[in-house]
Protein backbone atom coordinates (compact mmCIF):
# COMPACT_ATOMS: atom_id res chain seq x y z
CA UNK A 1 0.00 0.00 0.00
CA UNK A 2 1.25 3.24 -0.76
CA UNK A 3 1.61 5.45 2.06
CA UNK A 4 -0.57 8.37 1.75
CA UNK A 5 -0.79 10.80 4.25
CA UNK A 6 -2.80 14.04 4.77
CA UNK A 7 -1.32 17.22 4.28
CA UNK A 8 0.08 18.89 7.07
CA UNK A 9 -1.15 22.14 8.28
CA UNK A 10 0.74 22.60 10.81
CA UNK A 11 2.89 25.72 9.75
CA UNK A 12 6.51 25.37 10.40
CA UNK A 13 6.54 24.92 14.21
CA UNK A 14 9.72 25.95 15.05
CA UNK A 15 10.91 26.12 11.78
CA UNK A 16 12.57 29.86 11.62
CA UNK A 17 12.51 30.66 7.94
CA UNK A 18 13.77 34.13 7.93
CA UNK A 19 16.74 33.53 10.21
CA UNK A 20 17.30 30.26 7.31
CA UNK A 21 17.44 33.23 4.54
CA UNK A 22 19.94 35.06 6.45
CA UNK A 23 22.39 32.27 6.10
CA UNK A 24 22.27 32.19 2.19
CA UNK A 25 23.86 35.62 0.52
CA UNK A 26 22.06 35.12 -2.71
CA UNK A 27 19.16 37.23 -1.09
CA UNK A 28 21.03 39.60 0.66
CA UNK A 29 22.62 40.57 -2.83
CA UNK A 30 19.25 40.11 -4.81
CA UNK A 31 16.68 42.17 -2.89
CA UNK A 32 13.15 40.63 -3.63
CA UNK A 33 14.41 37.42 -5.27
CA UNK A 34 11.96 35.06 -4.71
CA UNK A 35 13.33 31.93 -5.67
CA UNK A 36 11.36 29.31 -6.70
CA UNK A 37 13.89 27.02 -8.70
CA UNK A 38 15.61 24.48 -5.86
CA UNK A 39 14.59 21.69 -7.89
CA UNK A 40 17.09 22.77 -10.35
CA UNK A 41 19.64 24.12 -7.90
CA UNK A 42 19.73 25.08 -4.33
CA UNK A 43 21.36 28.07 -3.29
CA UNK A 44 24.41 27.85 -0.78
CA UNK A 45 24.54 28.85 2.52
CA UNK A 46 27.38 30.67 4.04
CA UNK A 47 28.99 27.41 6.02
CA UNK A 48 29.36 25.92 2.55
CA UNK A 49 30.46 29.26 1.02
CA UNK A 50 33.23 30.09 3.61
CA UNK A 51 34.10 26.24 4.57
CA UNK A 52 34.92 25.36 1.32
CA UNK A 53 37.20 29.03 0.62
CA UNK A 54 38.71 28.54 4.10
CA UNK A 55 39.69 24.81 3.45
CA UNK A 56 41.83 26.30 -0.05
CA UNK A 57 43.03 28.67 2.24
CA UNK A 58 44.50 26.18 4.97
CA UNK A 59 44.41 22.88 4.11
CA UNK A 60 44.33 22.33 0.21
CA UNK A 61 46.43 19.73 -1.41
CA UNK A 62 45.77 17.10 -3.47
CA UNK A 63 44.14 13.99 -1.37
CA UNK A 64 45.54 9.83 -1.11
CA UNK A 65 48.67 11.47 -3.11
CA UNK A 66 51.55 12.90 -1.15
CA UNK A 67 53.37 12.23 1.83
CA UNK A 68 53.90 15.61 3.34
CA UNK A 69 51.21 17.07 6.04
CA UNK A 70 48.98 18.81 3.35
CA UNK A 71 48.06 16.39 1.18
CA UNK A 72 46.98 14.30 5.23
CA UNK A 73 45.01 17.33 5.99
CA UNK A 74 43.21 17.54 2.63
CA UNK A 75 42.81 13.32 2.86
CA UNK A 76 41.49 13.64 6.18
CA UNK A 77 38.91 16.47 5.15
CA UNK A 78 37.68 14.60 2.08
CA UNK A 79 37.31 11.05 3.77
CA UNK A 80 35.95 12.88 6.34
CA UNK A 81 33.12 14.05 4.00
CA UNK A 82 32.27 10.45 2.73
CA UNK A 83 31.77 9.46 6.67
CA UNK A 84 29.30 12.42 6.76
CA UNK A 85 27.38 10.99 3.58
CA UNK A 86 27.35 7.69 4.98
CA UNK A 87 26.16 9.32 8.28
CA UNK A 88 23.70 11.15 6.46
CA UNK A 89 21.95 8.34 4.48
CA UNK A 90 22.41 6.07 7.18
CA UNK A 91 24.56 3.78 5.02
CA UNK A 92 26.31 0.44 7.12
CA UNK A 93 30.48 1.90 6.05
CA UNK A 94 31.72 4.55 4.55
CA UNK A 95 33.39 2.37 1.82
CA UNK A 96 29.66 2.07 0.24
CA UNK A 97 29.81 5.95 -0.74
CA UNK A 98 31.17 6.77 -3.89
CA UNK A 99 31.53 10.45 -4.64
CA UNK A 100 30.65 11.08 -8.15
CA UNK A 101 30.01 14.32 -10.66
CA UNK A 102 26.15 14.02 -9.50
CA UNK A 103 23.28 11.71 -9.68
CA UNK A 104 23.08 11.67 -13.60
CA UNK A 105 26.95 10.28 -13.18
CA UNK A 106 26.07 8.15 -10.65
CA UNK A 107 23.33 6.19 -12.49
CA UNK A 108 25.94 6.13 -15.38
CA UNK A 109 28.34 4.40 -13.38
CA UNK A 110 25.80 1.84 -11.88
CA UNK A 111 24.11 1.08 -15.98
CA UNK A 112 28.14 1.18 -17.41
CA UNK A 113 29.94 -0.96 -14.40
CA UNK A 114 27.02 -3.12 -12.88
CA UNK A 115 24.65 -3.00 -15.85
CA UNK A 116 27.06 -3.86 -18.29
CA UNK A 117 28.67 -7.15 -16.64
CA UNK A 118 25.31 -8.15 -14.99
CA UNK A 119 22.49 -7.43 -17.69
CA UNK A 120 21.85 -9.33 -20.80
CA UNK A 121 19.54 -9.86 -23.56
CA UNK A 122 16.19 -10.93 -22.42
CA UNK A 123 16.73 -9.42 -18.81
CA UNK A 124 14.62 -6.34 -18.19
CA UNK A 125 14.50 -2.98 -16.38
CA UNK A 126 11.97 -1.54 -15.05
CA UNK A 127 11.62 2.85 -15.09
CA UNK A 128 8.82 4.55 -14.22
CA UNK A 129 6.62 7.26 -15.94
CA UNK A 130 7.95 9.71 -13.86
CA UNK A 131 11.30 9.38 -14.78
CA UNK A 132 14.05 12.24 -15.20
CA UNK A 133 15.78 11.99 -18.42
CA UNK A 134 19.30 10.82 -16.47
CA UNK A 135 17.48 8.18 -15.34
CA UNK A 136 16.28 7.02 -18.58
CA UNK A 137 18.91 8.01 -21.19
CA UNK A 138 21.72 5.95 -19.69
CA UNK A 139 19.65 2.49 -19.99
CA UNK A 140 18.85 2.81 -23.20
CA UNK A 141 22.98 4.04 -24.33
CA UNK A 142 23.17 0.46 -22.54
CA UNK A 143 20.55 -1.53 -23.95
CA UNK A 144 21.92 -0.30 -27.38
CA UNK A 145 24.69 -2.01 -26.45
CA UNK A 146 23.78 -5.29 -24.85
CA UNK A 147 19.98 -5.81 -26.20
CA UNK A 148 18.04 -6.16 -22.75
CA UNK A 149 14.66 -4.66 -22.48
CA UNK A 150 13.13 -1.21 -20.91
CA UNK A 151 9.74 -1.42 -19.35
CA UNK A 152 8.25 2.25 -17.68
CA UNK A 153 5.67 1.58 -14.73
CA UNK A 154 2.49 3.74 -15.57
CA UNK A 155 1.61 6.53 -13.44
CA UNK A 156 -2.03 6.23 -12.52
CA UNK A 157 -4.96 9.03 -13.23
CA UNK A 158 -4.02 10.61 -10.32
CA UNK A 159 -0.47 11.20 -11.27
CA UNK A 160 0.75 8.87 -8.50
CA UNK A 161 3.03 5.84 -9.57
CA UNK A 162 0.16 2.82 -10.07
CA UNK A 163 1.25 0.43 -7.74
CA UNK A 164 -0.54 -2.75 -9.14
CA UNK A 165 0.26 -1.76 -13.07
CA UNK A 166 4.35 -1.96 -11.29
CA UNK A 167 3.87 -5.03 -9.42
CA UNK A 168 2.71 -6.36 -13.13
CA UNK A 169 5.64 -5.15 -15.34
CA UNK A 170 8.14 -7.37 -12.61
CA UNK A 171 9.13 -11.10 -13.74
CA UNK A 172 11.91 -13.36 -13.15
CA UNK A 173 13.19 -11.43 -15.92
CA UNK A 174 13.19 -8.45 -14.34
CA UNK A 175 17.06 -7.95 -13.30
CA UNK A 176 16.42 -4.20 -12.05
CA UNK A 177 14.06 -1.38 -11.18
CA UNK A 178 15.61 2.52 -11.30
CA UNK A 179 13.16 4.72 -10.09
CA UNK A 180 12.87 8.02 -8.56
CA UNK A 181 12.46 8.67 -5.02
CA UNK A 182 10.63 12.23 -5.65
CA UNK A 183 9.68 12.88 -8.69
CA UNK A 184 11.55 16.38 -9.95
CA UNK A 185 7.92 17.30 -12.01
CA UNK A 186 4.84 17.17 -9.72
CA UNK A 187 7.06 16.14 -6.20
CA UNK A 188 5.13 12.95 -6.26
CA UNK A 189 6.74 11.18 -3.03
CA UNK A 190 6.87 7.38 -4.73
CA UNK A 191 6.01 4.59 -2.07
CA UNK A 192 9.54 3.33 -2.07
CA UNK A 193 9.24 0.96 0.78
CA UNK A 194 6.56 -1.11 -1.38
CA UNK A 195 8.86 -0.97 -4.43
CA UNK A 196 11.84 -2.26 -3.04
CA UNK A 197 9.80 -4.79 -1.39
CA UNK A 198 7.97 -6.14 -4.39
CA UNK A 199 11.03 -6.08 -6.73
CA UNK A 200 13.25 -7.49 -4.03
CA UNK A 201 10.86 -10.29 -3.60
CA UNK A 202 11.44 -10.92 -7.79
CA UNK A 203 15.17 -11.07 -7.10
CA UNK A 204 15.24 -7.58 -8.79
CA UNK A 205 17.88 -5.14 -7.33
CA UNK A 206 16.95 -1.41 -7.04
CA UNK A 207 18.27 1.86 -7.70
CA UNK A 208 16.57 5.02 -6.55
CA UNK A 209 17.42 8.76 -7.74
CA UNK A 210 17.36 10.78 -4.68
CA UNK A 211 17.79 13.83 -6.06
CA UNK A 212 14.72 15.34 -5.17
CA UNK A 213 14.34 13.64 -1.87
CA UNK A 214 17.73 13.55 -0.25
CA UNK A 215 17.74 17.50 0.44
CA UNK A 216 13.99 17.17 1.73
CA UNK A 217 13.52 13.73 3.49
CA UNK A 218 15.27 11.24 6.13
CA UNK A 219 16.87 9.29 3.89
CA UNK A 220 17.59 4.97 5.74
CA UNK A 221 19.23 3.20 3.04
CA UNK A 222 19.50 0.34 5.30
CA UNK A 223 16.12 0.68 6.50
CA UNK A 224 14.85 0.69 2.47
CA UNK A 225 17.35 -1.86 2.15
CA UNK A 226 18.10 -0.11 -1.59
CA UNK A 227 20.60 -1.52 -3.52
CA UNK A 228 21.27 2.08 -5.18
CA UNK A 229 20.88 5.40 -4.22
CA UNK A 230 22.03 8.40 -6.22
CA UNK A 231 22.10 12.16 -5.40
CA UNK A 232 23.56 15.72 -6.23
CA UNK A 233 25.38 17.45 -4.31
CA UNK A 234 24.10 21.30 -5.48
CA UNK A 235 20.39 20.09 -5.31
CA UNK A 236 21.26 19.61 -1.30
CA UNK A 237 22.93 23.09 -1.03
CA UNK A 238 26.18 21.79 -1.45
CA UNK A 239 28.67 23.02 -4.55
CA UNK A 240 28.09 21.70 -8.21
CA UNK A 241 30.41 18.68 -9.72
CA UNK A 242 29.89 16.27 -6.51
CA UNK A 243 27.64 13.55 -5.48
CA UNK A 244 27.00 10.43 -4.55
CA UNK A 245 26.37 6.64 -5.27
CA UNK A 246 25.20 4.61 -2.41
CA UNK A 247 25.99 1.06 -3.33
CA UNK A 248 25.35 -2.07 -0.91
CA UNK A 249 29.41 -3.38 -0.18
CA UNK A 250 28.19 -6.99 -1.86
CA UNK A 251 27.26 -5.07 -5.26
CA UNK A 252 30.19 -2.75 -5.37
CA UNK A 253 32.89 -5.23 -4.44
CA UNK A 254 31.96 -7.25 -8.01
CA UNK A 255 31.76 -4.26 -10.31
CA UNK A 256 34.39 -3.57 -12.29
CA UNK A 257 35.89 -0.12 -12.87
CA UNK A 258 34.03 2.17 -15.14
CA UNK A 259 36.83 4.62 -15.27
CA UNK A 260 40.87 4.08 -15.78
CA UNK A 261 43.04 6.27 -14.30
CA UNK A 262 45.27 7.51 -11.34
CA UNK A 263 43.65 7.00 -7.71
CA UNK A 264 42.10 3.98 -8.67
CA UNK A 265 44.26 1.06 -9.01
CA UNK A 266 46.49 -1.20 -7.19
CA UNK A 267 49.37 -1.92 -9.87
CA UNK A 268 49.76 -1.03 -12.99
CA UNK A 269 51.93 -3.03 -16.05
CA UNK A 270 51.13 -2.85 -19.59
CA UNK A 271 50.40 -6.73 -19.06
CA UNK A 272 48.29 -6.39 -16.15
CA UNK A 273 46.72 -3.78 -13.84
CA UNK A 274 45.13 -4.83 -10.41
CA UNK A 275 42.22 -2.63 -8.99
CA UNK A 276 41.66 -0.91 -5.47
CA UNK A 277 38.91 -2.06 -3.57
CA UNK A 278 35.39 0.45 -3.93
CA UNK A 279 34.90 3.18 -2.96
CA UNK A 280 38.53 4.31 -4.85
CA UNK A 281 37.92 1.69 -7.64
CA UNK A 282 34.86 3.91 -9.15
CA UNK A 283 36.66 7.87 -8.20
CA UNK A 284 39.89 7.64 -11.33
CA UNK A 285 41.51 10.64 -11.28
CA UNK A 286 41.55 13.74 -8.63
CA UNK A 287 38.35 13.77 -7.18
CA UNK A 288 36.43 16.87 -6.91
CA UNK A 289 37.98 17.74 -3.58
CA UNK A 290 36.90 20.72 -2.56
CA UNK A 291 33.22 19.71 -4.13
CA UNK A 292 33.23 17.05 -1.41
CA UNK A 293 34.26 18.72 1.55
CA UNK A 294 31.58 21.35 0.69
CA UNK A 295 28.96 18.91 0.36
CA UNK A 296 30.03 18.11 3.71
CA UNK A 297 29.50 21.49 4.96
CA UNK A 298 25.94 21.22 3.26
CA UNK A 299 24.92 17.92 4.65
CA UNK A 300 26.12 19.36 8.20
CA UNK A 301 24.19 22.12 7.46
CA UNK A 302 20.70 19.98 6.26
CA UNK A 303 21.38 18.31 9.77
CA UNK A 304 21.63 21.20 11.75
CA UNK A 305 18.30 22.44 10.88
CA UNK A 306 16.91 18.90 11.29
CA UNK A 307 15.59 16.77 8.67
CA UNK A 308 12.14 16.12 9.82
CA UNK A 309 11.64 19.81 10.46
CA UNK A 310 12.75 20.57 7.18
CA UNK A 311 10.23 17.60 5.62
CA UNK A 312 7.24 19.06 7.86
CA UNK A 313 8.14 22.63 6.96
CA UNK A 314 8.33 22.22 2.77
CA UNK A 315 5.23 19.90 2.64
CA UNK A 316 3.15 22.10 4.95
CA UNK A 317 4.63 24.82 2.33
CA UNK A 318 4.01 22.87 -0.81
CA UNK A 319 0.20 21.72 0.49
CA UNK A 320 -0.42 25.62 1.20
CA UNK A 321 0.51 26.45 -2.55
CA UNK A 322 -1.02 23.58 -4.66
CA UNK A 323 -4.38 25.02 -2.78
CA UNK A 324 -3.53 28.50 -3.09
CA UNK A 325 -2.68 27.88 -7.02
CA UNK A 326 -5.48 25.23 -7.28
CA UNK A 327 -8.06 27.98 -6.55
CA UNK A 328 -6.55 30.08 -9.59
CA UNK A 329 -8.72 30.19 -12.21
CA UNK A 330 -7.42 28.65 -15.51
CA UNK A 331 -4.50 26.97 -13.41
CA UNK A 332 -4.15 23.18 -13.07
CA UNK A 333 -1.54 21.74 -10.68
CA UNK A 334 -0.49 18.26 -12.55
CA UNK A 335 -0.55 15.06 -10.16
CA UNK A 336 -3.13 17.24 -7.06
CA UNK A 337 -3.53 15.24 -4.56
CA UNK A 338 -1.05 12.75 -4.56
CA UNK A 339 1.59 13.22 -1.41
CA UNK A 340 3.74 15.97 -2.86
CA UNK A 341 6.63 17.39 -1.27
CA UNK A 342 8.65 20.24 -2.42
CA UNK A 343 7.97 20.70 -6.43
CA UNK A 344 5.00 21.39 -7.94
CA UNK A 345 3.95 21.62 -11.30
CA UNK A 346 1.22 23.86 -13.18
CA UNK A 347 -0.19 25.15 -16.52
CA UNK A 348 -2.18 28.05 -16.98
CA UNK A 349 -4.88 27.89 -19.87
CA UNK A 350 -3.96 29.66 -22.68
CA UNK A 351 -0.43 30.84 -21.60
CA UNK A 352 2.17 29.15 -22.65
CA UNK A 353 4.95 28.22 -19.83
CA UNK A 354 8.08 29.84 -21.39
CA UNK A 355 5.55 33.28 -21.38
CA UNK A 356 4.74 32.53 -18.13
CA UNK A 357 8.55 31.87 -16.91
CA UNK A 358 9.20 35.56 -18.93
CA UNK A 359 6.53 37.17 -17.20
CA UNK A 360 7.12 35.55 -13.93
CA UNK A 361 10.79 36.57 -14.05
CA UNK A 362 9.45 39.78 -14.45
CA UNK A 363 8.37 40.05 -11.23
CA UNK A 364 11.21 38.74 -10.16
CA UNK A 365 10.02 35.38 -9.34
CA UNK A 366 12.37 32.40 -10.25
CA UNK A 367 10.69 29.58 -11.85
CA UNK A 368 11.42 26.74 -14.15
CA UNK A 369 9.34 26.12 -17.58
CA UNK A 370 9.19 23.98 -20.11
CA UNK A 371 9.58 19.99 -19.84
CA UNK A 372 11.94 19.44 -17.33
CA UNK A 373 14.19 16.78 -18.67
CA UNK A 374 10.92 14.61 -18.35
CA UNK A 375 9.46 14.38 -21.70
CA UNK A 376 7.89 11.06 -21.34
CA UNK A 377 5.82 12.81 -18.31
CA UNK A 378 5.18 15.70 -20.20
CA UNK A 379 3.54 13.21 -22.89
CA UNK A 380 1.83 11.57 -20.01
CA UNK A 381 -0.04 14.40 -18.86
CA UNK A 382 -0.36 15.38 -22.45
CA UNK A 383 1.06 18.93 -22.22
CA UNK A 384 4.08 20.36 -23.92
CA UNK A 385 5.39 21.69 -21.08
CA UNK A 386 4.53 23.21 -17.30
CA UNK A 387 5.61 25.99 -15.10
CA UNK A 388 7.51 24.48 -12.09
CA UNK A 389 8.13 25.86 -8.40
CA UNK A 390 10.19 24.35 -6.03
CA UNK A 391 10.99 25.27 -2.88
CA UNK A 392 14.04 24.66 -0.02
CA UNK A 393 14.77 25.66 3.49
CA UNK A 394 14.47 29.88 2.50
CA UNK A 395 10.73 29.60 1.11
CA UNK A 396 7.81 30.53 3.09
CA UNK A 397 4.29 31.21 2.22
CA UNK A 398 5.33 34.61 1.18
CA UNK A 399 6.94 33.19 -1.78
CA UNK A 400 3.61 31.43 -2.80
CA UNK A 401 1.82 34.53 -2.43
CA UNK A 402 4.17 36.02 -4.63
CA UNK A 403 4.01 33.33 -7.30
CA UNK A 404 0.31 33.44 -7.36
CA UNK A 405 0.12 37.54 -7.77
CA UNK A 406 2.59 37.06 -11.09
CA UNK A 407 0.50 34.38 -12.31
CA UNK A 408 -2.61 36.92 -11.83
CA UNK A 409 -0.73 39.49 -13.87
CA UNK A 410 0.35 36.73 -16.52
CA UNK A 411 -3.20 35.67 -16.57
CA UNK A 412 -4.06 39.72 -16.67
CA UNK A 413 -1.11 40.29 -19.80
CA UNK A 414 -2.36 37.93 -21.91
CA UNK A 415 -6.47 38.13 -20.62
CA UNK A 416 -6.44 34.51 -20.68
CA UNK B 1 3.25 45.47 -15.41
CA UNK B 2 6.52 46.74 -15.94
CA UNK B 3 7.54 48.82 -19.63
CA UNK B 4 10.29 45.90 -20.18
CA UNK B 5 7.20 43.32 -20.56
CA UNK B 6 5.23 45.91 -22.92
CA UNK B 7 8.07 46.03 -25.24
CA UNK B 8 8.18 42.41 -25.42
CA UNK B 9 4.42 41.46 -25.42
CA UNK B 10 3.23 44.56 -27.64
CA UNK B 11 -0.40 44.12 -28.65
CA UNK B 12 0.79 42.85 -32.14
CA UNK B 13 2.40 39.85 -30.69
CA UNK B 14 -0.36 38.88 -28.38
CA UNK B 15 -2.64 39.10 -31.05
CA UNK B 16 -0.47 36.79 -33.37
CA UNK B 17 0.05 34.30 -30.45
CA UNK B 18 -3.76 34.12 -30.13
CA UNK B 19 -4.95 34.04 -33.32
CA UNK B 20 -2.12 32.81 -35.49
CA UNK B 21 -2.56 33.99 -39.48
CA UNK B 22 -1.58 31.13 -42.02
CA UNK B 23 -1.95 28.91 -39.33
CA UNK B 24 -2.94 24.89 -40.95
CA UNK B 25 -1.16 22.12 -42.82
CA UNK B 26 -0.58 22.87 -46.51
CA UNK B 27 -2.41 20.20 -49.13
CA UNK B 28 0.43 19.22 -51.48
CA UNK B 29 3.20 21.45 -50.20
CA UNK B 30 6.38 21.95 -53.00
CA UNK B 31 8.67 22.49 -49.75
CA UNK B 32 8.30 22.06 -45.72
CA UNK B 33 10.41 21.56 -42.73
CA UNK B 34 10.10 20.85 -39.19
CA UNK B 35 11.97 23.12 -36.85
CA UNK B 36 11.99 21.60 -32.78
CA UNK B 37 13.93 23.50 -29.79
CA UNK B 38 15.06 20.85 -27.81
CA UNK B 39 15.53 23.33 -25.09
CA UNK B 40 11.45 24.19 -24.32
CA UNK B 41 10.28 21.55 -26.70
CA UNK B 42 8.51 23.87 -29.51
CA UNK B 43 7.98 22.77 -32.53
CA UNK B 44 6.98 24.35 -36.14
CA UNK B 45 6.31 22.64 -39.27
CA UNK B 46 6.28 25.42 -42.45
CA UNK B 47 4.60 24.58 -45.47
CA UNK B 48 5.86 26.08 -49.09
CA UNK B 49 4.38 26.56 -52.13
CA UNK B 50 7.14 27.78 -54.46
CA UNK B 51 6.50 28.63 -58.08
CA UNK B 52 9.75 29.29 -59.38
CA UNK B 53 11.68 31.25 -56.72
CA UNK B 54 8.33 32.86 -55.70
CA UNK B 55 6.57 32.00 -52.40
CA UNK B 56 2.92 31.31 -53.89
CA UNK B 57 1.79 30.24 -50.48
CA UNK B 58 2.94 29.41 -46.92
CA UNK B 59 1.89 28.11 -43.73
CA UNK B 60 2.87 26.53 -40.43
CA UNK B 61 1.36 24.91 -37.64
CA UNK B 62 2.96 23.83 -34.62
CA UNK B 63 2.72 24.63 -30.84
CA UNK B 64 4.71 27.39 -28.77
CA UNK B 65 4.92 29.94 -27.11
CA UNK B 66 3.65 33.19 -27.70
CA UNK B 67 6.92 34.99 -29.20
CA UNK B 68 7.39 31.62 -31.63
CA UNK B 69 3.60 31.72 -32.57
CA UNK B 70 3.54 35.43 -33.17
CA UNK B 71 6.93 35.31 -35.28
CA UNK B 72 6.31 32.17 -36.93
CA UNK B 73 2.27 34.06 -38.02
CA UNK B 74 4.31 37.44 -38.88
CA UNK B 75 6.80 35.51 -40.59
CA UNK B 76 3.89 33.64 -43.26
CA UNK B 77 2.19 37.34 -43.87
CA UNK B 78 5.61 38.74 -44.74
CA UNK B 79 7.04 36.09 -46.82
CA UNK B 80 3.39 35.38 -48.67
CA UNK B 81 4.79 36.49 -52.87
CA UNK B 82 8.16 37.50 -51.82
CA UNK B 83 11.14 35.81 -54.39
CA UNK B 84 13.48 33.33 -52.31
CA UNK B 85 16.21 36.46 -52.46
CA UNK B 86 13.80 38.94 -50.81
CA UNK B 87 12.67 36.28 -48.39
CA UNK B 88 16.37 36.14 -47.31
CA UNK B 89 17.44 39.35 -47.26
CA UNK B 90 14.54 39.48 -44.69
CA UNK B 91 15.24 36.88 -42.62
CA UNK B 92 19.17 38.16 -42.12
CA UNK B 93 17.73 41.67 -41.51
CA UNK B 94 15.13 40.15 -38.77
CA UNK B 95 17.80 37.80 -37.32
CA UNK B 96 20.53 40.90 -37.04
CA UNK B 97 17.83 42.67 -34.91
CA UNK B 98 16.81 39.95 -33.01
CA UNK B 99 20.18 39.08 -31.78
CA UNK B 100 21.05 42.53 -31.53
CA UNK B 101 23.86 41.89 -33.64
CA UNK B 102 25.52 44.46 -36.19
CA UNK B 103 22.60 45.89 -37.97
CA UNK B 104 21.93 44.29 -41.56
CA UNK B 105 19.13 46.84 -43.05
CA UNK B 106 16.47 45.52 -45.43
CA UNK B 107 17.02 46.70 -48.83
CA UNK B 108 14.57 49.75 -49.40
CA UNK B 109 11.83 47.99 -51.30
CA UNK B 110 11.18 45.72 -48.45
CA UNK B 111 11.13 48.16 -45.32
CA UNK B 112 7.70 47.94 -44.95
CA UNK B 113 7.94 44.57 -44.17
CA UNK B 114 10.72 44.49 -42.05
CA UNK B 115 8.34 47.03 -39.92
CA UNK B 116 6.01 44.44 -39.85
CA UNK B 117 8.93 42.28 -37.96
CA UNK B 118 9.79 45.07 -35.89
CA UNK B 119 7.56 44.11 -32.81
CA UNK B 120 9.52 40.98 -32.20
CA UNK B 121 12.95 42.22 -31.55
CA UNK B 122 12.04 43.00 -27.71
CA UNK B 123 13.27 39.52 -27.50
CA UNK B 124 17.07 41.09 -28.36
CA UNK B 125 17.06 41.37 -24.17
CA UNK B 126 15.71 38.02 -23.12
CA UNK B 127 18.33 36.21 -24.46
CA UNK B 128 16.51 33.38 -23.39
CA UNK B 129 13.96 33.89 -25.71
CA UNK B 130 15.50 34.46 -29.00
CA UNK B 131 15.31 31.43 -30.26
CA UNK B 132 11.64 31.17 -30.16
CA UNK B 133 11.15 34.57 -32.33
CA UNK B 134 13.95 33.01 -34.98
CA UNK B 135 12.63 29.11 -35.21
CA UNK B 136 9.89 29.28 -37.64
CA UNK B 137 12.88 31.34 -39.66
CA UNK B 138 15.30 28.57 -39.46
CA UNK B 139 12.32 26.04 -40.24
CA UNK B 140 11.37 28.43 -43.50
CA UNK B 141 15.19 28.04 -44.39
CA UNK B 142 15.45 24.58 -43.93
CA UNK B 143 12.28 23.42 -46.34
CA UNK B 144 13.82 26.03 -49.19
CA UNK B 145 16.95 23.46 -48.94
CA UNK B 146 14.97 20.96 -48.13
CA UNK B 147 12.01 20.69 -50.40
CA UNK B 148 9.45 18.33 -50.19
CA UNK B 149 11.49 15.60 -48.14
CA UNK B 150 10.09 16.92 -44.37
CA UNK B 151 13.27 17.64 -43.42
CA UNK B 152 13.96 18.77 -39.58
CA UNK B 153 16.15 21.75 -38.32
CA UNK B 154 16.84 22.38 -34.21
CA UNK B 155 17.65 25.82 -33.15
CA UNK B 156 21.40 25.93 -32.85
Amino acid sequence: MPVVSPLRSRAAGGFDVRRVRRDFPIFERNPGLVFLDTAASAQKPKPVIEGVAEFYRTDYANVHRGVYRLSAASTDHYEKARETARRFLNAAHSDEIVFVRGTTEAINLVAFSWGAKFLGPGDEVVLSELEHHSNIVPWQLLRDRIGFKILAAPIDAAGGIDLAAFERLLTPRTKLVAITHISNVTGHIVPVDAVIRLAHARGAKVLLDGAQATPRLPVDVQALDVDFYAFSGHKAYGPTGIGVLYGKSALLAEMPPWQGGGSMIGTVSFERTTYLEPPHRFEAGTPDISGAIGLGFALDYIEGLGREAIRDHEEALTGYAVSRLSTLPGVTVLGAGQRQLGVLSFTIEGIHPHDVGTVLDQNNVAVRAGHHCAQPLMDRFGVAGTTRASFGVYNDESDVDALAAAIKAAQELFRA
Amino acid sequence: MTMDLRELYQDIILDHGRHPRNFHAMAKPSHFAHGHNPLCGDKVTVYLKLEGDRIADVSFEGRGCAISTASASLMTEVLKGKTLAEAEALFKSFHARVTGGDPVPAPPELADDAERLEPLTGVKTYPARVKCATLAWHAFEAAVKGGALGVSVKTE
